[in-house]
């Protein structure tokens, strides 16, 4: 097996270790916990009262518009990422390319922020 | 450079999974005694735990087994699967991004090319666990409050992101072996005595780095979204003995992992000027070489917890989207143009 795909095998020895500390914990617990079943226990928590309709009620639609936003940026540093590393062997062309590149997903943000997107209230 | 005793993958498999138990538990330990527990009670001019153990050193374990004795309780309307799901997303996550930290020259889990670049992306996994808790609780606090969250988290996970992209400019490689050994071979004007530590020259993208850390790990000032006079706890409402313990434990778990990415790309990571990067005595040193730097920083990142007032959370995402983004988009800017320029 090749160096690379060794040690992206060690990612997911890992991502099983991390399940086996999760359950092996929860196990132990539940070896050494009570159990004693009672009706009230188990109603959604709101202060002290009864529950009030379903906890799935409608949100913010703005939260929406921020995750568009994430992605607009988030895909933006992917491809910077590898343009950064080999900057050095780009040189003033990798530079000029980059700053246009940059300034033009930076108009994208001004114009949410001239839009109000940006705002809470 | 090798080993004195040559192991094959499993053996070294094996040492590894023992590494990173440590390498997680421990910083979280720590940070949770020396910061939580000690530090701010001296603020606050008391004491803190002092029963178990000497100065409440023992705490921590009191603590485990108080949660493991506790009742498991499921709301009865929570979607059950996704609800006990959900720790394991956040404690995996937190668990991930340690692969990529090194801890010595050859003290590493897994020398990945991708190194930073792979560390940010699973520490991100998180917020998918956090968005599952606060649905699956059917909860309206734990509602708000994971919507709250993934708000949070995904505005502050850009500023982080792009405050790193100075320091893989200045390093050109996104390994994070590489970036510790380009701090320790690097000069400031010719001056190799300190090696250069990106703190020095990336003085903006490690300020913003620690904004956004705080941001994260929904500290304060910026905990909306387990905002306790408002919210509860948040997505983390319905929680309770053991499943909270987890989220408890990922929590600063992943103190000590941002900690740790922050001491290796801006403070030098396992390197400590004046000694021999290569010399082996540094795979004992390295490693609590780091752990200082951690603590440094998770000293810094408390301290703001304890001391300042949470913000409103209109203005929790202005001051992402319209500070934080633009000037780190212009610090990248900056450092591009001296880069090519000297």
């Amino acid at each position: 097996m090749s160096e690379l795909l060794r040690s992206y095998l060690t990612v997911a020895i890992f991502g099983a270790v991390a399940i086996l500390l999760v359950s092996s914990l929860l196990g132990l617990g539940s070896v050494l916990r009570p159990q004693r079943a009672q009706g009230g226990k188990y109603l959604s928590y709101e202060s002290g009262v009864d529950a009030v309709g379903t906890g799935w009620a409608q949100a913010e639609i703005r939260y929406y518009i921020f995750a568009l936003l994430f992605v607009l940026f988030d895909v933006e540093a992917v491809f910077i990422f590898p343009w950064a590393t080999r900057l050095e062997a780009y040189g003033a062309f990798g530079a000029i390319e980059m700053g246009i590149f940059i300034v033009i997903l930076a108009l994208g943000l001004l114009y949410a922020w001239r839009k109000g997107v940006l705002r809470w209230i | 450079m090798t080993l004195a005793v040559e192991l094959s993958y499993w053996q070294q498999s094996i040492l590894r999974t023992v590494g990173v138990l440590a390498a997680v538990l421990l910083p979280a330990g720590t940070f949770v005694y020396v910061f939580l527990f000690k530090m701010v009670s001296f603020m606050q001019s008391r004491l803190g735990p002092m029963e178990a153990g000497p100065h409440g050193s023992m705490q921590l374990f009191a603590e485990v087994g108080k949660f493991i004795q506790k009742e498991d309780i499921v709301p009865n309307r929570a979607d059950a699967r996704l609800f006990k799901a959900a720790p394991y997303l956040v404690v995996a996550a937190v668990l991930l991004v340690y692969v990529a930290v090194p801890f010595g020259p050859d003290a590493l889990f897994a020398d990945l090319d991708v190194g930073i670049f792979y560390a940010l992306a699973v520490s991100s996994v998180g917020v998918i666990g956090v968005l599952v808790a606060g649905w699956a609780s059917a909860n309206k606090y734990s509602l708000i409050g994971g919507l709250r969250a993934a708000g949070q988290l995904i505005a502050y996970e850009l500023p982080l992101v792009l405050a790193v992209i100075g320091v893989v400019i200045q390093a050109g490689t996104l390994n994070m072996q590489r970036i510790v050994m380009a701090q320790a071979e690097g000069s400031i004007f010719g001056f190799d005595g300190l090696g250069n530590p990106f703190v020095l020259t990336q003085l903006v993208g490690f300020v913003i780095f620690l904004i956004a850390t705080q941001a994260e790990l929904t500290q304060t000032p910026f905990d909306m979204p387990v905002a306790e006079s408002e919210l509860v706890t948040g997505f983390m409402t319905e929680y309770s003995g053991l499943r909270f313990l987890l989220f408890f434990i990922a929590e600063f778990a992943s103190a000590g992992a941002l900690a740790a990415l922050a001491a290796t790309l801006f403070l030098g990571g396992w390197y400590f000027p004046g000694l021999d990067p290569d010399a082996n005595y540094m795979n004992i040193v390295g490693p609590l070489v780091l752990l200082a730097k951690m603590m440094v920083i998770g000293g810094l990142i408390f301290l703001v917890r304890f001391t300042y007032p949470r913000l409103r959370e209109d203005q929790l995402q202005k001051f992402a989207w319209t500070v934080l983004i633009p000037i780190s988009l212009l610090n990248i800017l900056v450092t591009m143009v001296l880069k090519v320029a000297f």
